[in-house]
């Protein structure tokens, strides 16, 4: 009964009963005044000022925004840290918190199960497009359904980065927490109204659009875009709020001795991601905030009959949406360098490289946004610099290849789960990298350009640079949150699924968009001969959504195991694997300092960080 | 001495695993659509050559990965660390120099070709695309403007494509061309294409423009010369609009207005309702009400599609600007043949026509 009432009484469930009472009395307020005023009959103008309400709602009835009032009204409040009294341990994880440990881990959940939503969905649209013909869906729903998944994956990636940083980045970096502890929550926050105004939409008419929302199509699209449209910006905001508590952390909390290059390498990812969070995210804000303002007031910024340019909306929606992929790339990179040496007990190569190259990849990135454009119609002259600099992505991302196997060559490699997912991430990595340069040069992308090869191209760039790497670093330090080990036998048979599996939908995808096959169909055309290879893809895809329910039970199985793992199992030199578990509230109860290099695996005598001082006496 | 060997080793493995992912792992994958145009030459080159790259790159990696996996594997028991190297500056630089020059290479390549791919050619013939949901139309305006929904192309001529869409953005490809180009709403794109071989072929329209997005096709055919021209003639001696039926030329107007794109004639269901069965029957509507689908409920839906949405169908999917290109081309006809025509008194004409 107690459980039950914790749930009841948990910021979610208080959340979203307070964004459902806002939302509809925006509604409510809007239909009001334009029946009032005579108006006729739209739903658009209450639906927008009831989702911006409901946000509110959320934020408010979670509590997520309670300090910062007092703080208005000219209270002052303390920072709670800690279990609330009278409250078992695990009614943190539904509450507002603001221990970074617990907001990674929140972050880790919400990640996973959104995965499973946006999974489900591309189940869904995989198996109608097994067949020629519309058996299971309608047009209709097929377009909600596959716009859907990819705007859904994104929150995903997006909380699936919030929860590696969030959870790492301090304790990699010998902090107590992060610097805006509350902003931290609010980021978190903030992105489940996102999600459910998402998934609202999706009842409310659905879009289909994709996940790109091009106007004309998103001014004349059903309801659902609007809530779509909505979700995307306030994911946009978290973003922007986590990067800004992420740079300043990074800047100014780091342990005595960490000079930049002696920072683990993950946090040179860290800092690459929120560089480009900070600053691109922005521009999509203002890209859906016009498009928003078009549909529902009818100004027009977009619509060329009212003197408005589509190509405009393109170059400002890419201008973020290019740089995000590194957004959700890197930290998977960061996570690639960071295991490398450990299981191959030997220093990671070139770390300064692999370190500069995370930013010349987020710098490069920045000027490359036009390559999603080269058949959209914007001035030719446009196209040819934007190859050229679409081309240059490949260097500082062939440097992270080359120093990872020049780290593993001659190491003493060992294969625990998460070193195999480390090896998957890098061929499938590769897949995605090397069917790059084909869609950079523009003659070859004429043909590519919309074509499944881009879904191919695109899935192994995700799956290699952000869901093995995050598989990897969920079995790597579970032990560290957990205390436990997951079951390395479940580990290798996910993994074992999960990778051939992946070779063959990425490798299917991109045949049959070489063949003809066009993005976002929902029915081919027989005669492209692809249905056998669409078959093979859908048989694949399924087996990679199995793999990963195999992975949730070995999680939550083993979390609930009596035996503890060992304090440093895999024998790191990372400072957050040198104290036993659990992590205290505040992370070192002893500050410790960097008197060495991070990887510095195989020299004799070598040691990264040193615990000052003698314990605080226990009780005192 | 020990290590010279690995490096033999790999780089034989190297050569070995191009070749054979070249030839059997991406030979099944690389599989381009017949080559129909004169653009598709060089850019089949160089997909060529992008494949062979793929294939070293991936096998670059991967046996050096593979390698390390079997043969610097720990051993049972084995705690020691491996070899202290953390780095070497000579390398680091020479895989930064080597693939900076491989894709500014291509880049070049990429550049010239696509120079050429765009150059106006003073022979060739201009073709207007019209994109709507979820239809194409063709116009000839060299051949005194006749308009198809069907591509028909005269082998060996260069052409130009000039295109824009009437709502949504839609990209225009036929696979066995190799090239793709966006159409926009009030502004006009090019695609160059010179088809070289006769036969039948589609343009698949590749930029997700809503509902139907995935059967908005288009019929291509490819022929000698001599038989465009017949073709062309044919159409062009087409009879004046004032010498046809009301009905045949309402059957006109479905096409060339795209009714074609949502509304079937056999019943079927698309993103409208069927014409069959429609004409002077009980239509029941999404408020609830019912009436009958009499010439002025016809002529209102197609002036003012939202007004009446029938039952389980979506408003914002018709055109909203119909009667303006319907009032153009009736003054356009009575310029050019001094006919007074209205174009929806033949479409429902037309309507009666269909079986019922």
């Amino acid at each position: 009964m107690k459980t039950l009432g914790i749930i009841l009484n948990s910021a979610y469930v208080r959340g979203l009963v307070g964004q459902a009472i806002f939302t509809f009395a925006g509604i409510g307020f809007v239909g009001g005044i334009r029946t009032a005023l005579g108006l006729e009959p739209n739903v658009e103008p209450g639906v927008v000022l009831g989702a911006i309400l409901g946000v509110i709602g959320f934020l408010l009835f979670a509590g997520v925004l309670t300090d910062w009032l007092k703080w208005i009204a000219g209270k002052k409040t303390p920072l709670k840290h800690g279990v609330p009294e009278g409250k078992p341990q695990w009614s943190r994880y539904l509450n507002v918190d603001v221990n970074h440990k617990v907001i990674g881990i929140q972050y880790g959940y919400t990640s996973l199960l959104v995965l499973l939503i946006g999974g489900i969905f591309a189940l869904i649209f995989r198996l109608e497009l097994a067949q020629p013909g519309l058996q299971l869906l309608q047009d209709d729903t097929y377009n909600t359904l596959f716009s859907a998944h990819g705007i859904v994956m994104i929150a995903s990636i997006l909380l699936g980065v919030g929860a590696m940083i969030n959870y790492l980045v301090p304790l990699m970096i010998g902090a107590s927490d992060m610097a805006f502890p509350r902003l931290n929550a609010f980021s978190y926050w903030v992105g489940i109204p996102a999600v459910v105004l998402i998934l609202s939409g999706m009842v409310v008419g659905g879009w289909d659009t994709g996940w790109v929302g091009y106007p004309p199509l998103s001014l004349r699209a059903p309801l659902g875009v609007v809530l779509f449209l909505m979700g995307f910006y306030l994911n946009g905001l978290s973003s922007i709020a986590s990067s800004i508590n992420m740079l300043v952390t990074v800047a100014f909390m780091r342990a005595p001795g960490m000079s930049l290059f002696r920072m683990p390498i993950f946090v040179w990812a860290a800092t690459a991601t929120s560089l480009i969070q900070f600053t691109a995210t922005q521009t999509v804000g203002v890209a859906l905030t016009l498009n928003v303002m078009e549909r529902v007031a009818g100004l027009t910024f977009f619509s060329p009959a009212g003197g408005g340019d589509p190509v405009l909306y393109q170059h400002l929606f890419w201008f973020y949406s290019h740089p995000v992929v590194y957004v959700f790339v890197l930290p998977g990179l960061g996570i690639i360098s960071e295991l490398l040496p450990v299981f191959s007990r030997k220093p990671l190569f070139g770390y300064k490289w692999i370190a500069l190259s995370s930013l010349g990849i987020a710098f490069v990135g920045f000027l490359v946004w036009a390559h999603h454009m080269f058949v959209s119609g914007m001035n030719d002259a446009l196209r040819i610099p934007f190859m050229m600099a679409t081309m240059f992505v490949a260097i500082p991302t062939g440097v992270k290849f080359f120093s990872w196997v020049a780290t593993m060559w001659e190491g003493k490699l060992s294969f625990e789960t998460p070193m195999l997912f480390v090896l998957g991430a890098i061929s499938v990595f590769l897949i995605g990298g090397v069917t790059g340069p084909i869609l950079g040069t523009i003659p070859t992308d004429l043909h590519l350009h919309d074509s499944y090869w881009v879904v191919g191209h695109f899935h192994a760039t995700m799956f290699g640079g952000f869901i093995f790497p995050f598989f990897a670093a969920i079995y790597y330090w579970f032990p560290k949150i957990t205390g436990r080990m997951y079951k390395e036998s479940l580990g290798k048979l996910h993994f074992w699924l999960m990778v051939p599996g992946f070779w063959v939908m990425s490798l299917g995808q991109m045949q049959v968009g070489l063949l003809g096959m066009r993005r976002r169909i929902a029915d081919y055309d027989p005669a492209l001969g692809v249905q056998g290879t669409q078959v093979l893809i859908t048989i694949a895809a399924l087996i990679i959504g199995w793999s990963v329910l195999i992975m949730v039970y070995n999680l939550v199985s083993s979390a609930r195991s009596k035996e503890m793992a060992a304090t440093n199992p895999w024998g790191s030199r990372s400072p957050e694997w040198q104290i036993p578990y659990p992590v205290p509230e505040f992370n070192y109860e002893v500050p410790f300092e960097v008197v060495g290099d991070p990887y510095d695996y195989g020299l004799a005598g070598a040691e990264y960080v040193q615990m000052q001082g003698a314990p605080a006496p226990a009780g005192d | 001495m020990g290590k010279a060997k690995h490096y033999v080793a790999v780089t034989v493995l190297v050569i070995l695993a191009t070749v054979i992912l070249r030839i059997f792992v991406l030979g099944p994958v690389y599989r381009l659509p017949f080559a129909a145009s004169q653009q598709a030459g060089p850019i089949d080159t160089m997909f060529n050559a992008h494949f062979w790259m793929i294939s070293f790159l991936f096998a670059l990696i991967m046996v050096f990965m593979l390698y390390s996996v079997f043969v610097f594997r720990r051993k049972p028991g084995d705690n020691e660390m491996g070899p202290y190297i953390h780095g070497n500056a000579g390398l680091e630089i020479a895989w930064t120099i080597i693939p900076t020059m491989f894709v500014v290479g291509f880049g070049i390549w990429g550049a010239v070709m696509l120079n050429d791919l765009t150059r106006p050619n003073p022979q060739e013939m201009t073709i207007r695309v019209w994109g709507q949901q979820w239809a194409w139309l063709f116009e000839y305006p060299e051949q005194n403007g006749i308009t198809t929904p069907e591509l028909v192309l005269p082998v060996n001529q260069p052409i130009v494509l000039e295109m824009e869409s009437r709502d949504v953005l839609h990209s225009f490809w036929i696979p066995e061309f190799r090239v793709k180009q966006d159409l926009l709403p009030g502004r006009k794109t090019y695609l160059r294409i010179t088809p070289t071989e006769v036969g039948n072929y589609k343009v698949r329209c590749a930029e997700i423009c809503g509902l139907q997005h995935s059967i908005m096709l288009a019929d291509v055919r490819v022929v000698d010369q001599s038989e465009f021209t017949a073709w062309a003639d044919e159409l062009m001696a087409a009879p004046a609009y004032a010498e046809l039926t009301p009905a045949a030329r309402g059957e006109i107007w479905y096409t060339e207005f795209g009714c074609n794109a949502c509304h079937s004639l056999d019943g079927s269901a698309l993103a409208g309702p069927t014409w069959q069965g429609l004409y002077n029957h009980q239509v029941e509507l999404e408020d609830g009400t019912t009436v009958t689908a009499d010439d002025a409920y016809i002529r209102e839906s197609i002036i003012n599609p939202n007004l009446n949405i029938v039952a389980g169908f979506a408003p914002n999917i018709m055109p909203q600007d119909l009667e303006t290109r319907m009032a153009d081309k009736q003054a356009e006809i009575k310029a050019s043949q001094g006919a007074d025509i209205d174009i929806i008194a033949d479409i429902i004409a037309f309507m009666q026509t269909i079986e019922q």
